[in-house]
C-alpha cells in the first residue's frame, strides 16, 4: 500500500467510525432523551404512556399519603393550575416536602398516574429546579 | 493583610505570565540563544507566586477570616479543621484559584524538569502555557476574585454544604484538577511543536511522561469521585452520567487515546498529525468541562443568560484557545511530514482502532452532554439525557474497545499475521467461552450488557496477562508491566460494573426495631434507633446486625443527619465490605406508626469497580517510572559515548 493510500484509508475509516457514532448517538437521543413535562403539559398533550419522561412541579400541600406497606407514597404534583397524581416506591430525598419543588423520573400509566422510579432533589433548600421555575413563571404564580 | 498579599501575588504572577509569553515570542523570532534559561526562571517564579496566593487563601479559610467575602460564604468556625482546609476549593472562586495554581505549577514543572525537548520547542511550549495562564489569571482577577473583602465583617460564616463535609473533598478535587489541568502541558507541547514544526519521535518521547502523569491523576480523581458519590449521596449508584461527571470523563477519554497514539509516534514515528490533534483535543475537553461546571449553564441556560459575565468570559477563553490551536493546526498540518507506514494487522493498526473507538465514545458523551443545552438554547424545549442514552450509545462501543484492548498488545509492530494473532488469542477466547457457558447455566436471566461485560472481562483478563507469557519476567521492562496491570484493571473494573448490575439485590421495607429482613445472602436485624451528636450536626442513628450463615455478624450504623450551618439534612449510608461484595444500608423517614423506612442493598463484587480504577492508575504509574528510567539511561549512555 502506498503512503497516500494508507492515509486515505485511515481518514475514511475515521470518518466511517465517527459517522457511525453520530448515527448511533442520534438514534439513541431520539429514543432515550427524557422529555420534561409539567402538569399543564400533561393536560394539553396526549399522554406519553410508557415512555421515560420527567415530571416537574410543586408537591401539593397535604397531598402526601403513605401506603400501608410503609414504603410506597402517593402525592400530587401541581403547577397551581393543573395536577398530576404520582406514585413512588422508595425513600424520598430529604428535601422532598409539601409545597416545595420536585422533579420525578418515571413514566405515565394509561389512567394518568405518574409512576416515579426516582425523585430528584438538589441538596439545597434555596434550590428550585430551573424547569419548575420556568413552568411557575409561565403559569404566573412564581411569587406566591 | 494576607488577602492583600495573595491578591498582589496573583497580579504579579499574571504579569510574569505576560512577560514569559513576550520573552518566549522574542526568543523564537529573534533567535536569542540565552532566552531559554530566562523563560525557565520566569515560569518557575510564576508558579511559586501562584502557589503563594493559593496558600494565602488556605490560611484565610483555616483562620476563618470573616472580613473576606469568600470565607464568609463558605466557612464556619464550628467546622472541623479538615473541612475548613478543604473548603478552600469547595466553591467557585477557590476552585478556580486551584485551577490556575495547578496550571502555573504544571508550567513550572516543565521548566524545571524537561531536558529532552528541543530548546526552541521548549521555549514555544512555555510561551503557550503562559498564554493559557494569562487568560485564566484575567478570569480570576476580573470575574472571580477570591480575595474580595467584605465590610463590615459579619459575626459568623455561612458554612459549607454538608454533602461536601467529607474527607473526599480533601482528595477528589485536587487529584482531578491535577489531571484536568495537567493536560494543559500536552496542549502546550502540541502548540510548541506546531510552532517550530518539530513533530517526531523525540517530541513524543518528551511529551509522554507528562501525558502519563496527568492521565494517572485524572484516573485517580475520577475513581475517587465515583466512590465518593457512591457512599456520600446514599443512592447506591457509582456513576450517574451527570454532566459534571461527563466533564471529567471526556478529558479522560481523549487523554487515554492520546496516551496510546503518542506511543505509536514515539516507537514507530506514525500518527504524527493525529497525535498533535489529540493533544489539543484533550485539554480542550478540560476547558469545555471547566466551562460547563463553572459557568452555571448546567443549572439553567436561563440563569446563565441572566448573569452571563463568568460564563461568557470562560466561553471566550475557550473559543480563543481552542480556535487558536486548531487554526495553528490547520496552517501547519501540511508541513508535518508523513510518518512511517504500517499494515492494518499490526500493533499500530490495533492502536488506530483504539483511538477511533475512544474518539467515537468521546463524541457520544459530548453530544449527549451538550444536546440538552443546545435544544434549550434554541427552542426553549426542556429535555434531559441520562443513563438510557449513554448506555445504549456508548456501551456497545466501549465493549468493542475492551475486546480490541485484549488483542492489541499481542500484535507485533508494523505487520503481523492474522492467523498467528488468532492463535495467540486462543486462551482468552476459551475463557470467554467458559464464562458464557457458566452464565448461561447459572444466571440465564441477566441483561445483555452485563452478560457481555462479564464474558469480556474473563477473556480480557486472560488477554491482558498474555504479553507476559513465556517471557523472562526479570528482563521485561517496567512499562510493559504497567500496561499489563492497567489493562487487567480495565477487566477488573468491567467485571465489577457488570456483576453489580447483574446480581444486585435490593430490599425496601418499613420496619420496627427488632424485625429481621433478608437481602442477598444476609439476614439483617434492625436493632435500635438512637439520637447522636457530632461537632456540627445532630442525627438519628440506626444500628443493624447482619448475619450470614455462621460467619461473624456485622454491625452497621446508618445516620440521618441534620446540620445547622447551613441547615441541611443528609443521609450517611452504612457500608460493610466483605470479600465478595458490599452491604449498603440507608435509613429513611419514620412513619407515624413507629416504622422506619430502610433500604438494603447487596452488591456483589461492586468494589472491583474502584479496585480496577486504582489498578489502571497504578499501571500508569509503573509505566511512568519505567519510561523515565529508560530515557534517563539512554541519555546517560549517549553522553558517555560522546564524552
Amino acid at each position: 500500500m502506498k503512503a497516500k493510500h494508507q492515509r486515505l484509508v485511515l481518514v475514511l475509516l475515521a470518518l466511517a467510525a465517527l459517522i457511525g457514532a453520530a448515527l448511533l448517538a442520534m438514534s439513541a437521543l431520539r429514543d432515550q432523551a427524557a422529555y420534561f413535562y409539567t402538569p399543564g403539559d400533561v393536560v394539553k398533550d396526549a399522554l406519553p404512556v410508557g415512555r421515560a419522561v420527567r415530571l416537574g412541579g410543586m408537591v401539593k400541600a397535604h397531598s402526601i399519603v403513605r401506603d400501608p406497606d410503609g414504603v410506597t407514597i402517593r402525592f400530587v404534583v401541581t403547577d397551581y393550575k393543573d395536577e398530576v397524581p404520582v406514585r413512588f416506591r422508595g425513600i424520598v430525598p430529604d428535601l422532598f416536602k409539601e409545597d416545595s419543588g420536585v422533579i420525578a423520573e418515571g413514566r405515565f400509566e394509561a389512567d394518568g398516574t405518574f409512576v416515579a422510579d426516582n425523585i430528584l432533589a438538589k441538596h439545597d433548600e434555596r434550590y428550585m429546579p430551573p424547569q419548575v421555575a420556568g413552568a411557575m413563571h409561565k403559569s404566573g404564580s412564581a411569587e406566591e | 493583610m494576607i488577602a492583600e498579599a495573595g491578591l498582589a501575588a496573583l497580579w504579579l504572577a499574571a504579569a510574569l505570565a505576560a512577560l514569559q509569553l513576550l520573552l518566549g515570542g522574542l526568543g523564537l523570532t529573534r533567535g536569542h540563544a540565552d532566552m531559554l534559561s530566562g523563560v525557565r526562571r520566569i515560569a518557575l517564579v510564576q508558579a511559586l507566586l501562584a502557589v503563594f496566593a493559593f496558600v494565602c487563601l488556605i490560611v484565610l479559610f483555616l483562620q476563618v477570616d470573616l472580613s473576606v467575602a469568600l470565607v464568609v460564604a463558605n466557612d464556619h468556625s464550628d467546622k472541623p479543621w479538615l473541612y475548613k482546609f478543604a473548603g478552600t476549593w469547595g466553591n467557585h472562586e477557590g476552585s478556580m484559584l486551584m485551577w490556575v495554581t495547578i496550571l502555573a505549577v504544571a508550567g513550572g514543572a516543565v521548566a524545571l524538569f524537561e531536558r529532552q525537548l528541543a530548546e526552541r520547542t521548549l521555549i514555544a511550549t512555555l510561551a503557550a502555557q503562559a498564554a493559557i495562564g494569562i487568560g485564566f489569571y484575567a478570569f480570576l482577577l476580573f470575574a472571580s476574585n477570591p480575595f474580595a473583602r467584605l465590610n463590615p465583617a459579619p459575626a459568623e460564616g455561612q458554612g459549607l454544604n454538608p454533602l461536601l463535609q467529607d474527607p473526599g473533598l480533601a482528595f477528589h478535587p485536587p487529584t482531578l484538577y491535577l489531571g484536568y489541568v495537567g493536560l494543559s502541558i500536552a496542549f502546550s507541547f502540541a502548540v510548541g511543536a506546531l510552532v517550530t514544526r518539530d513533530v517526531g519521535p523525540a517530541f513524543a518521547r518528551a511529551m509522554r511522561p507528562w501525558v502519563l502523569g496527568a492521565w494517572i491523576m485524572l484516573t485517580i480523581g475520577i475513581t475517587a469521585g465515583s466512590y465518593w458519590a457512591y457512599y456520600e449521596l446514599g443512592w447506591g449508584g457509582w456513576w450517574f452520567w451527570d454532566p459534571v461527571e461527563n466533564a471529567s470523563l471526556m478529558p479522560w477519554l481523549a487523554a487515554t487515546a492520546l496516551l496510546h497514539s503518542v506511543t505509536v509516534l514515539a516507537t514507530r514515528d506514525g500518527l504524527r498529525a493525529w497525535t498533535v490533534m489529540l493533544a489539543v483535543v484533550a485539554f480542550s475537553m478540560s476547558m469545555v468541562g471547566t466551562f460547563l461546571v463553572r459557568s452555571g449553564i448546567l443549572t439553567s441556560v436561563h440563569a446563565f443568560a441572566v448573569d452571563p459575565r463568568r460564563g461568557t468570559f470562560i466561553l471566550a477563553l475557550l473559543i480563543l484557545y481552542i480556535g487558536g490551536a486548531l487554526a495553528l493546526f490547520g496552517l501547519r498540518v501540511g508541513t508535518v511530514k508523513e510518518g512511517s507506514r504500517f499494515e492494518p494487522v499490526s500493533r499500530e493498526g490495533a492502536l488506530v482502532v483504539n483511538n477511533l473507538l475512544l474518539s467515537a465514545v468521546l463524541g457520544i458523551v459530548l453530544v449527549g452532554t451538550l444536546y440538552p443545552l443546545a435544544i434549550e438554547a434554541t427552542t426553549g424545549e426542556k429535555l434531559s439525557v441520562g443513563a438510557p442514552y449513554f448506555n445504549t450509545a456508548a456501551g456497545p462501543l466501549a465493549l468493542i474497545l475492551v475486546a480490541v484492548m485484549a488483542a492489541g498488545p499481542l500484535m507485533r509492530w508494523r505487520h503481523d499475521n492474522l492467523k498467528v494473532v488468532v492463535r495467540r488469542l486462543a486462551l482468552p477466547v476459551l475463557l470467554a467461552a467458559l464464562a458464557l457457558a457458566a452464565l448461561t447455566v447459572l444466571a440465564p436471566r441477566i441483561g445483555l450488557l452485563p452478560r457481555l461485560g462479564l464474558i469480556l472481562a474473563a477473556g480480557v483478563a486472560a488477554g491482558s496477562l498474555a504479553p507476559l507469557w513465556k517471557r523472562n519476567l526479570r528482563r521485561t521492562p517496567l512499562f510493559t508491566f504497567g500496561m499489563v496491570v492497567a489493562h487487567l484493571g480495565v477487566a477488573v473494573s468491567l467485571a465489577g460494573m457488570a456483576s453489580e448490575s447483574a446480581f444486585i439485590k435490593e430490599t425496601l421495607v418499613a420496619a420496627r426495631p427488632g424485625e429481621v429482613h433478608d437481602v442477598g445472602p444476609y439476614a439483617v436485624r434492625f436493632d435500635t434507633v438512637e439520637p447522636v451528636a457530632g461537632p456540627n450536626w445532630t442525627a438519628v442513628e440506626a444500628t443493624l446486625t447482619a448475619t450470614r450463615g455462621d460467619r461473624t455478624p456485622l454491625t452497621l450504623r446508618t445516620q440521618a443527619r441534620s446540620y445547622w450551618a447551613p441547615v441541611t439534612e443528609t443521609n450517611e449510608a452504612a457500608i460493610k465490605t466483605v470479600p465478595d461484595g458490599q452491604l449498603y444500608v440507608v435509613l429513611g423517614n419514620p412513619g407515624e406508626d413507629g416504622r422506619w423506612q430502610l433500604r438494603l442493598w447487596w452488591k456483589p463484587f461492586v468494589t472491583l469497580i474502584w479496585l480496577g480504577g486504582a489498578m489502571i492508575a497504578f499501571g500508569g504509574f509503573l509505566s511512568l517510572i519505567g519510561r523515565v528510567w529508560r530515557e534517563r539511561r539512554t541519555a546517560r549512555r549517549a553522553a558517555e559515548v560522546y564524552a
